[in-house]
């Protein structure tokens, strides 16, 4: 029986292994139709990439608009796509510090490693709420510590990061700088014209309280003037409990508070009995592009939660 | 008051470049060729003013030190500040006069602090500046019960883990965890990770877990179980499994479409627990592992491997030549996942198989050179409940790999709690028919394990 086996033999049967398995790869491919390739975490930084990138971008999200953002599967599908990406456009904040970092290392590509060109965090340019001050523990639950990473809901801020976007586009392409800068200002006037309908709209409600279940809403809240007043979750991440539950309904009666906004990841079921309990009425609101089928970009996001808010509000007058 | 003056002054230095900055672009043709030196100005200048702002945030946190200090009174209503400065759309490009709006100007005793509210992402995360992040994660574990052929102690910290992990430069990222047990302190593991190599290929050089199956791979926080399965003990060197100081090369591979394979090899010293032993300098150890993943739907996935070590048999030292001797391992594991999106956190499923076959060459009790083959392998599965609980069991056959002819059997049912991602805290029924020294001879276990987890601090997100 053979058994010996030097360690020669055995380092050259090792690379030979390696050795196959890149010839099986071959040159790494060139990108057809020479686009950007883009990556995005959540759905509304790819609309929003897609309005400013036009057809010289191709974008793609990780998560889906439906999904818990906090919680996404790190799985090994989405490594295919972000080897190709010449971009990472990231919510940042800590938001996706539970799925994104291996997936990030795993990719292999030098392109979107942390602080490479190709990575884009784009809080960086946007306007952060709910920033802890003094000292932060999780007694507090799962407390972000650099602010609130649900900063999109904000026009204003979708803005500003579109023109992150833009700029950051402008210096991968300089070629492209004049179109990708023409697609920020229509976009710019598009959703500025926009806004004012939305505000327009909402007018109506301002200083409505409302009760959310997570801390999803603040930017959202503060631009349309809305007064978020509890949470059906006690902590952030931490599900509800019965006491603080009896708390909120108390609260919500004594307030006149009427509507109850989810987000479309979470249980009804808690929800539901705080309704039932002070008359008010459980909103399903999605906060990403992509939470219902009819919301297929940032624009109509907004249209869509402004009109099921309006409705919601009217309904519980 | 002298900090506040500061402030402003750099303030001010940040605002009047910009303004040159702007002067400077209208001046400037608005032609392509002109963009790119005007761009790259541009850049310097924002990296500048973003270098600005996070000084800014450095002396805003030392005056909220001081303010803290004087002011026992917590932040107020957030609302208050937002309907005061209300920042209109690209006023913050246009002018970086909003991070002022976020500096308080002077400490006032007994002030609300409205300013802290406001702020730019990037601008704070200084807070941790170049500290790794660190955690604990502490593993406390009890047992009831009768086993009398591996009794383990009724209460013991089990493990303290302590992890590290840091971006170490633009090229390359590290791990480190180590391990304080009831007996002493080991390195778990400790590898720099090159995360920008070419050719596609990731490079991992320091001690690790071997890339060999799925249970080899994880920590013990992080399994589904508190103990590790009969099959791991017998044949694949106990709680550390294969973990050596090594070297590892890893790289996708071209795939049927909507398949994702990945091929690992990896070059170890040799020494693992009780399987690989060098006994020259020359006995290095091997493992390989192909892995392949495919999507079968938005929520459900399957998860496929082949792994492959060798290195020399260990225990052998009073052998006449035991770099001749040599385990094989062989090894497939199967993984199927549910977990539909819109309700990820509330319920999912996962079903997992991992078989072993072990060749080690050894001596008899005759002292005569011989190979054991033996089979071992653990089917398990984990269904969640609602958000914090959730129900598994798994069952377990393994032979032993210095001894075929002793075959162990079990089976576990297991409950979670989980009080907050944090937390954990989880009982398992162990049910063990374990072969005794004579072949045919069987002594039954009937065992209670309680375990609480905790986490302190910031552990990275483990592979999926």
């Amino acid at each position: 029986m053979h058994r010996r086996c030097s360690f020669g033999e055995r380092l050259t049967a090792l690379f030979a292994t390696l050795a196959f398995v890149t010839a099986l790869v071959g040159p790494p491919g060139t990108r057809a139709a020479n686009k950007i390739q883009i990556m995005t975490a959540t759905t509304d930084l790819a609309s929003l990439a897609q309005e400013v990138g036009g057809d010289k971008v191709d974008v793609e999200s990780i998560a889906r608009g439906y999904q818990d953002p906090h919680f996404v599967d790190a799985k090994p599908s989405f490594l295919l796509k972000l080897k190709r990406a010449d971009l990472l456009i990231v919510v940042g904040l800590e938001l996706e510090i539970g799925w994104l970092p291996p997936l990030i290392t795993q990719s292999t590509n030098p392109k979107i490693q942390v602080g490479a060109p190709g990575y884009f965090d784009a809080s960086r340019f946007a306007k952060i709420l709910e920033i802890p001050t003094g000292q932060v523990t999780r007694a507090e639950g799962d407390v972000h510590p650099l602010g609130n990473p649900h900063y999109w809901l904000d026009p204003e801020n979708g803005l500003r990061i579109a023109k992150g976007i833009a700029d950051k586009l402008s210096q991968m392409r300089p070629d492209d700088a004049a179109y990708f800068a023409q697609r920020y200002a229509d976009f710019e006037l598009r959703l500025k014209q926009a806004d004012q309908r939305w505000l327009a709209e909402m007018q109506p409600y301002e200083g409505r309280k409302i009760v959310t279940y997570h801390r999803s809403w603040p930017n959202f809240a503060e631009h349309f003037h809305l007064n978020v007043v509890g949470y059906v979750e006690p902590r952030p991440g931490i599900p509800p409990s019965p006491q603080h539950t009896v708390e909120l309904i108390r609260q919500m009666k004594q307030e006149n508070v009427k509507v109850i906004v989810v987000e479309p990841y979470f249980d009804l079921k808690t929800p539901n009995a705080i309704a039932r309990e002070t008359g008010g009425q459980v909103l399903v609101l999605p906060p990403s592009v992509g939470g219902e089928k009819e919301i297929t970009d940032y624009f109509k996001l907004f249209d869509y939660d402004i009109s099921k808010l309006k409705q919601a509000f009217d309904a519980t007058h | 008051m002298k900090r506040a003056v500061l402030v402003s002054a750099i303030l001010l230095l940040c605002s009047a470049s910009r303004a040159q900055e702007s002067t400077a672009a209208q001046m400037s043709g608005g032609n392509s060729s002109a963009l790119s030196p005007q761009e790259a100005r541009m850049n310097a200048l924002e990296d500048r003013v973003r270098t600005l702002a996070e000084e800014v945030a450095v002396l805003r946190g030392e005056l909220k030190a001081v303010r803290d200090a004087k002011s026992a009174e917590p932040a107020s209503d957030p609302r208050i500040l937002l309907a005061a400065a209300h920042v209109e759309p690209g006023m913050l490009l246009a002018n970086p006069s909003p991070i002022a709006a976020s500096a308080p100007p002077e400490p006032a005793p007994g002030a609300p602090q409205m300013a802290q509210t406001q702020t730019y992402g990037g601008a704070t995360s200084n807070a941790k500046l170049l500290n790794p992040d660190i955690s604990l994660i502490g593993d406390f574990i009890g047992t009831a019960g009768h086993n009398e052929v591996s009794p383990s102690r009724s209460l013991e910290l089990h493990e303290s883990e302590i992890g590290m992990q840091a971006i170490i430069d633009p090229y390359a990222r590290a791990d480190a965890f180590i391990s304080f047990g009831e007996t002493g302190v080991s390195v778990e593991e400790a590898y720099v990770t090159f995360t920008s190599l070419p050719a596609g290929l990731l490079m991992k050089v320091g001690k690790m877990r071997a890339d060999f199956g799925k249970v080899n791979t994880t920590h013990n926080h992080a399994l589904p179980w508190i103990d590790r399965p009969l099959v791991t003990n017998n044949l694949v060197g106990g709680e550390d499994g294969i973990d050596d100081a090594g070297i590892s090369l890893s790289r996708f591979i071209p795939a049927p479409k909507g398949w994702f394979m990945e091929g690992t090899a990896q070059v170890y010293r040799g020494d693992s627990d009780d399987v690989f032993t060098a006994y020259r300098r020359q006995d290095l150890g091997v493992v390989g592992h192909v892995r392949a993943y495919r999507d079968l739907s938005e929520s459900t996935n399957l998860d496929l491997g082949v792994s492959y070590a060798r290195g020399n048999s260990a225990g052998l030292i009073t052998a006449p030549n035991p770099s001749a001797f040599f385990t094989n391992i062989y090894a497939g594991d199967a993984t199927l996942r549910w977990k539909p999106l819109r309700r990820a956190i509330y319920k999912n499923l996962l079903l997992r198989t991992e078989l072993f076959w072990s060749a080690r060459d050894q001596l008899s009790p005759l002292n005569i050179f011989q190979t054991q083959h033996a089979f071992g392998m653990y089917a398990s599965g984990e269904y969640r409940v609602n958000r914090r609980w959730t129900v598994g069991g798994r069952f377990d056959r393994s032979g032993r790999a210095t001894n075929a002819n002793l075959t162990d059997t079990g089976f576990s049912g297991i409950l979670t709690y989980w009080p907050s991602e944090f937390s954990q805290i989880r009982g398992q029924y162990r049910f063990g028919h374990l072969a005794l020294a004579n072949p045919g001879d069987f002594s039954n276990a009937n065992e209670f394990l309680f375990q609480f987890l905790f986490v302190m601090g910031a552990h990275g997100a483990h592979p999926f």
